[in-house]
This record gives C-alpha cells, structure tokens and sequence, in this order.
C-alpha cells in the first residue's frame, strides 16, 4: 500500500474574471485524517470538486495522483469509482425514503431492477451498526434528527466501498453531542484504516481528530503541519487562516447595562402538530438595555422555538404567558405586532428563512420596515437606496454595490445583511439565533463587534448559540435551557463550559 | 466607498462592453425583439394585411381580455401560485351578465356591478382555501374550472343567451369619439380617407412619455452607479418602443380611433405597473412569491397577501368576461374555455418564474401580444388550427427554455 493516496500537485482553476484556485498542493497520507480549513470562499469546495470530477480533467490546470497513478475523473461518479467520497455540507438524503433506501439510492440491491428487499434491509442494518445508529432500516429519514441524518450520509458512503471519505462541514449543523458522536466515528473509521478529509471551521475539533491540517487562503495552500507532537495551536491555524494573528476572538466591551427593556413571564408553548405535547414549560427571563443574554443549551432544548414562538407567535399553538416591554404588557401575538412593540428575531437559517435569495441587498435591507421608505403606499426608491448604502457603509457589507442579490454574496455578508433588516426596524430587543453559523472566522468577528455596538447603543440583546466559548465570550448574562424549561441563570463572571453542561446533564 | 471606487472593484462592468451587456440581458431585449421580429414577418408573409389599420384593430379587441386577465395572473404567479380557473370564471361572468342584462332586463350600470362584485367573490373563495387552508392553488383553482364551468352551463340552460343592448356591447366594439379639432384637415394633408386626432395625440403623449420615464431611470441608476446600458442600447430600445407606439396608434387613427378596450386595457396597465414596481404592496408581492417564511417572519401577512392576488384574479376575470361577451354580443356556454392556458402562457412568455418571485407587468402583457400576433398572423395565412396550436406551445416551451439557460449561465 502507498504511504501517499492522494496527493494534488499545484491545482490552479479559474473561473472568467476570478482565479479561484492558484497552484493549491494536498498531500493526504493514507490511513489518516486531513484537515482542510480556511475561510469561507478561500476554495476549500473548489479544490474538493475539482477533486471529484465535477469540474472534469482538463477545466483545470495541476496533476491529481491517486492511489499511485494519475487521476483524471470525468465526473463524481467517476470518481466515486475510484472510491471519493464526498458528503456535502447540505445532506442529500430524499426525506421521504427509508433509511435503507436512501442508503442504496443508485446503488440498489437489485436483479433485473426488481429490489431485493430482504437484502437491502439486512445490509443496511449491518451498515447502520457500522456508524453506531440503531434505527430501523425502515425509518423515514425525515423522522430522523440532522445528527442521526448525518450518520446516515457516512453509512451510505460505507454501502460504496470507500476509500477516501470526505466530509465537508460535517458538525456545522450538529448539536455539541452530535458532533462529539460523529467524531468518534470518524476516528473508529480511521482505526480501521479509512482515509479521511474534513473540511472544518470548528478549531477544537480539528485539534482532537486531525493527524495533519491544511490552511487554505484566498485560492492558495498557505500551510500544512503535522498536529502531532509540535503543539500546534488554535491560533497558528486563525493566522494562518485570516492571515493576520488574532489575540482576541471576541472583542472587548465594558457593559453599561441600564433599566430592564423586557421581561417573559410563564411562557408556554405546545408542539404545532400534538396540541397535547407542551414543548415550552413556563420560561421566564429578562433582558436590560446594553446587555447581552445569552441563551445555552443543546439542540432540541427549544431555544428557537422559544424565540419564534415570542416573535409573532411564528412557532407552535397553544401559547400563555406575558411578554412586557418597559414594564408594560404588550400584544406579540403577530409579527408585525411583536415588530412595532420593538422586537427583532434574526433566525437561524438565514438562507430559508431569513432572506430573499433572488433579490437585491436592498430590497432585503428594506423588507421589514417598508413603511420607513415610503409614504405608506408608494415607496421612496431614493430614500430606499440611501438606507440600504448607509447599512453597507455601516456593516462593511462587501458587495460591489446595493444593487447585487444576496444570493451571490458569502454567508457573513448574508448574515450582515439580515442584522441590516432588523437593525432597520428600529427593534429594542434583537433576538439572535446563531447568528455565527455556517460564518468564517474573519466575520464572526465582526458580528461580535456588531452585537456590541447594539449593546453599547442600549439595545437588548438575546443571544441563543451553541458554541459556549462564544456564549461565555460575549454574553453579560447566561441562561441555560434544557427540554424546554430554563434550568439555570448566572452571570458571566460564573459561568463556565462545565458548569453550563452539568446543569444540562444533571437537570 | 465612492462610487468611483466601487465602480473599478466591479469586474462586470466596463468589460466585455456591448456584447457582453447583450448576453447578460439577453431576456428583456429578446422578448421585444421577438415580438418585434414576428411583426415584421406576418406583415411581409401576409403582404402588409397585418398592419393594416382594420387588423391593428382587430389585435388589440382580440387580446384585450387575454392581456386583463395577465395582469391579475402575474400577480398570482409571482406570488408562487397559479389560477387554472380563470377561463371558465371569465366565462360564468359573461354568462352571468347576458342573463341579467337579456334575460331579466337590469340595467348595464348594475350588471357591470354586480359581476365585477361576483368575479371578486369567486376570487375571495378560491384564495380563502388557498391563503387560509394551505390547499395548493392548483388543486383549488382545477376545481373551480370545473365548478364555474358547470355554472356556466347551469345558468344559461346549454344555450347561447344575446343579443346584448347597443349600449352594452360598446364596452368591447365601442370608440372614443375624436375630441380635439383638425382631423379631417390633417387627413387631407397626409392623404388618407380619416384621422382621428386624439388616437395620434394620445400615441405621441405615451411617446413622449416612455422617453421621459427612460431618461428619469437611467439618471438615476447613473447616480448610484449602476447604469450599465450602453448608450446606443438606451437610445435604441426607446427609440424602438417610442415609435412603435405612435406607429400603432397612427394607425389606429386612420380607422375608427381609439378602442373603448383600448383605453381601460392601458390604464389597467399603467395600474398594475405602477402597483407592483412602485407601491409597497408591490414589493410585498414579490417577497411573499421570492420567499414566502422570510416574508411572514419579516412581518408580512403572507394569507392575507395571496388571498388579496385571488380577489383581484377574480375581478378582472370579472372585466375580461364583461368585455368577452359584449365582443361576441353573445354568452356562450363555451366562453373561456381553455382561455386560462393562453394567459398563463402569456405570462410565462413575459418571463415570469414558475417558482414565484420573478415577473413584470410589462413582459405578461408583451408576452399576451406576442400570442396574440401569432395568432392573428397564422390565421391570415390560413394555417390550419392545428399547427398553430404546435406552434404556440412550442413558442412558450422555447421561451421558458431561453429563460432557464439564461439562468443558469448567469
């Protein structure tokens, strides 16, 4: 067996007008697992598709060695011949299939295209044994959590002889306990000898299971290390990925923090489909001006639901309790309502939920407070187009102009552009789901200077993340929420990963 | 950032140059050029028949109730729906009135009325299922097809119900009288038989004015910077429109004048123009169609949106059905039968998205006209029935097909 089985030699692939790729080199050793990471739109997908045949042999400039020969793939499948695998980002699983369909999906167990049922089912409860799930081959996988949904995507690639996995992203939807289950596997994977590439943002994880990282930036390989033995840390792989070294991930803010803004009181709420089922059990918390709480938990401890719910009554039925706003009660029982009584709720999935791919920046930045750019009936383009560049200006939005659609833009400024909308609003209180997900380093850190100076103008701010450190980092005041019910309070200056945890675990 | 800046970071602009802007919006101009294009055709293929003044005429009485009902159906489409329905609603209304007019003797002021109330009913039950119950609006708009059309026949008893009063059928066949002074002088003058004097001012003033609003929007993109239609571009596609207008309405002028259906189909374009790229409702429109959870999360009311595109649906399949049958001067079981099609065609043509979100007023009505001059041209050649329906559905398929590859190179 070679001790090299892939080893990219000086990839260069451009695209009209933009180099995406400029001599990038991989050397991926057999048996181990390769880090790739970089910021967002540094190449790291490219250089996987061009590995994997998407962009054929031939679009591209550079040699691909593969299991001691050159490789030259037409197409994924190509490639997955050759036993590449590659598990994207957004899972490709038909939701309305069994587990063991899916599994064998192109790839049936099946004599003169007649399905061998029994068969299909027998491997798949093999291969599900494999990453550790144990489900029934004849579960739905929309029944399925995004983290179970995930195992699935490896156990399909096991059905196809693979011999380099590759994961891009694979913990970025993933609750703390998910991600800590799926990078067990990947480890019992590499015990059996599989090869494996992750693409990652997340730092910890890459430290735990890489045995060598690759830094990709702006098209080029910066750097590759061994993660044995040298000690590498956390901080050499941020430099090397913003290109500049960053003492501090979360910036410094003094906490003026004033009069109490809102307050929740007895908030409860039931499931949208089981009227019966209460998923929300009686929450009570407050927010001051200039603060930032912070809300902990894993996922499924009904963080979003909790603040959808509030927002305009957009999630569940059944719902009681009181929502104040400067120690008044106010009516949230609409989103329009919840807005004009000062509230925001930036959602967790920006692309489905939080913006209008297809349109314009501006047309985004607007949305939620068209009455403010026009005369009630008639909008007011100038005034409009004035708002949306004094947002740019104002969020470094990075865009060649207001005019450009989301779409084509990278997810911190996406991300950018819905605080534009509700920053636009004019809210007290801003409810940010996750709002660093899916984001590279570079503009987490510019979000986290962004919740700041909200915190600084006297808004509240509520902020519901599942990365502690950046809890712990931010927040002035932590809650910590689990199956539905708050099971713990405490200001920063106490709070810890651990503690956090323990009161998750223990309650 | 100063414009100027930001301008040189742009890799799109200042590259390529004119080719290069052509491909990009190959979609606007191609729409014109194609209906421009198939002018030029039948008019050469039918020895100058299609333009002749009875025939312009002809075209627009012919289209106006298909280009009413792609108003509404654009709206309906971007939103994300679609309304199968509204043939045969078009054509209850018309029957509805012939009884109500023939039949039972009310006068036209109440008939008129009450259909246009009807057409908004009939608009406000389907949307209530659609926007309330999250019934999909195919399956709702199918059955109502169904169910106004059984109405139709019901209400006129399998028979043909007309003629309509004078005074009813002027809605469809009816002209503006010439108002302004000096037709008969300026007909001598360019030696033709008549001239309607207020058909040519009213085509100069509508002239004049797509040039006015063309330069207002070019000088505005230009002080933002995003102007990037080359000048010979700017001044060629105004040009081309400008002069197609008083070109049609010069015509028009040296037959009768102009069409009573003429003025409320323009209006009602204007109307819907100025409602959907203007007014907030507009805007809501379109961002319930482009996203419809990001839109109600951003506090639109989604239900009470697409239940509005419903009730306005209904109304001017309402209008289209008054004027059907005082075109026809007769109510028909048949009427409408299979219009729907023809409409949504209409608006796909005009490069509206089946995904919602995406469409103009002015492509659904270009679009309308482009079938309609298909239509018109093939008959005058005698082609058979059945190669113009080939043809037709091949053209809508070529359209959306353009529209797909645009896309995706894009």
């Amino acid at each position: 067996m070679q001790d090299t089985l892939l080893e990219m030699r000086s990839i260069t692939k451009t695209f009209p007008g933009v180099k995406a790729l400029d001599e990038v080199s991989l050397k991926v050793r057999t048996g181990e697992i390769h880090a790739i990471c970089g910021e967002n739109g540094a190449g790291k997908s490219t250089l996987m598709k061009v590995l994997s045949g998407v962009y054929p042999a031939g679009t591209y400039e550079g040699e691909i060695h593969y299991d001691g020969g050159l490789a030259q793939f037409r197409d994924i499948a190509d490639s997955e011949r050759s036993g590449i695998i590659i598990i994207h980002q957004e899972l490709a699983l038909v939701p309305l299939l069994s587990i063991a369909e899916n599994l064998f999906l192109g790839n049936e167990n099946a004599g003169r295209g007649i399905i061998d049922w029994h068969e299909t089912n027998q491997r798949a409860e093999g291969l599900l044994r494999k990453v550790g799930l144990s489900d029934a081959p004849t579960t739905l996988v929309d029944k399925l959590g995004v983290g179970k949904q995930q195992l699935v995507e490896i156990a399909k690639a096991l059905a196809k002889d693979v011999r380099l996995l590759i994961l891009d992203e694979p913990t970025a939807a993933l609750s703390e306990s998910d991600s800590q289950t799926l990078l067990d596997l990947m480890l019992e994977l590499k015990a059996q000898g599989m090869t494996q590439i992750i693409i990652s943002h997340k730092l910890n994880e890459i430290r735990r299971i890489a045995d060598t990282v690759t830094v990709i930036r702006d098209g080029q390989s910066v750097s590759s290390f061994d993660t044995a033995g040298d000690g590498i840390t956390e901080d050499r792989i941020v430099r090397d990925m913003v290109g500049r070294s960053m003492e501090n991930r979360y910036p410094a803010r003094t906490p003026k923090i004033g009069e109490r803004i809102m307050k929740v009181s007895d908030w409860s709420v039931h499931h949208p489909e089981h009227a019966n089922r209460r998923v929300i059990h009686g929450v009570d918390f407050d927010v001051r001006a200039g603060e930032v709480v912070g809300i902990a938990g894993l996922m499924g401890a009904g963080r979003t639901e909790l603040a959808m719910s509030i927002f305009g009554r957009s999630w569940g039925q059944g719902i009681s309790g009181q929502v104040e706003m400067r120690g008044k009660p106010v009516d949230v029982s609409t989103v329009t309502r919840a807005i004009d009584n000062g509230l925001a709720y930036v959602t967790e999935d920006r692309k489905s939920l939080g913006l209008i791919l297809d349109d314009t920046i501006q047309r985004n930045i607007t949305l939620a407070n068209l009455g403010e750019v026009s005369n009630g009936v008639v909008l007011n383009e100038h005034a409009e187009t004035a708002v949306a560049e004094k947002y740019r200006t104002d969020l470094a939005i990075r865009t060649p102009g207001v005019f450009q659609k989301v779409g084509n833009l990278s997810g911190g400024n996406q991300q950018k552009v819905v605080l534009s909308k509700w920053l636009f609003a004019g809210p007290e209180v801003l409810i940010l789901d996750e709002p660093t997900r899916g984001i590279d380093v570079g503009a987490k850190y510019e979000i986290y200077g962004l919740i700041n100076d909200l915190a600084a103008a006297g808004k509240g701010v509520v902020m519901i993340s599942s990365e502690m450190p950046e809890l712990l980092g931010m927040c002035d005041r932590i809650y910590v929420m689990n199956e539905g019910a708050f099971v713990g309070e405490m200001p920063v200056a106490e709070a810890s990963q651990e503690r956090i945890m323990s009161l998750i675990v223990n309650h | 950032m100063t414009i100027a800046e930001e301008k040189l970071e742009s890799p799109e602009q200042g590259r390529g140059g004119v080719g290069a802007y052509l491909a990009a919006n190959l979609r606007e101009y191609g729409l014109l050029f194609a209906l421009i294009a198939i002018m030029a055709f039948f008019q050469i293929v039918t020895d100058g028949t299609l333009l002749r003044p009875i025939n312009v005429t002809n075209l627009l009485l012919q289209n106006s109730y298909i280009v009413i009902m792609a108003l509404g159906m654009l709206i309906v489409i971007v939103a994300g729906h679609i309304d199968l329905s509204v043939g045969s609603v078009m054509g209850f209304v018309g029957a509805l009135a012939a009884v109500m007019v023939v039949n039972l003797g009310y006068s036209i002021g109440v008939t008129m009325i009450a259909s246009i109330a009807v057409g908004a009913l009939i608009g406000g039950a389907q949307g209530y299922w659609i926007a309330y119950w999250k019934i999909p609006s195919f399956i709702v708009t199918l059955a109502g097809m169904l169910v106004f059309r059984g109405l139709s026949l019901w209400l006129l008893a399998g028979q043909s119900v007309g003629p309509f009063p004078r005074e009813f059928q002027i809605i469809a066949t009816g002209f503006v009288p010439d108002l302004l002074p000096g037709g008969a002088a300026l007909a001598e003058l360019i030696d033709v038989r008549n001239l309607n004097v207020l058909a040519l001012c009213t085509g100069i003033v509508a002239a004049v004015w797509v040039v006015w609003s063309g330069l207002k929007q070019r000088n505005r993109n230009k002080s933002y910077g995003i102007e990037d239609e080359p000048r010979a571009f700017f001044v060629a596609r105004i040009a081309v429109i400008s002069l197609t207008l008083v070109f049609i309405l010069y015509k028009l002028s040296t037959f009768r004048g102009l069409p009573n259906v003429l003025i409320t189909m323009g209006v009602l374009t204007v109307i819907y123009a100025f409602l959907t790229e203007r007014t907030v409702l507009g805007r809501r429109i379109y961002a319930l169609g482009g996203n419809e959870k990001a839109a109600k999360l951003s506090g639109i009311k989604t239900e009470r949106l697409t239940f509005l595109a419903f009730v306005n649906m209904g109304i001017l399949a309402a209008i289209a059905g008054l004027v059907f049958a005082a075109r026809l001067n007769t109510a028909t079981p048949k009427a409408g039968f299979a219009l729907e099609l023809d409409v949504i065609a209409a608006v796909f043509i005009g490069g509206a998205s089946m995904s919602g979100g995406v469409g103009k007023i002015v492509g659904a009505v270009v679009g309308a006209f482009l079938m309609g001059v298909l239509n018109n041209g093939m008959s005058i050649m005698g082609i058979g029935i059945d190669y113009q329906q080939m043809i037709k559905g091949l053209v809508l398929l070529a359209a959306v097909i353009f529209d797909v590859y645009n896309k995706q190179k894009g």
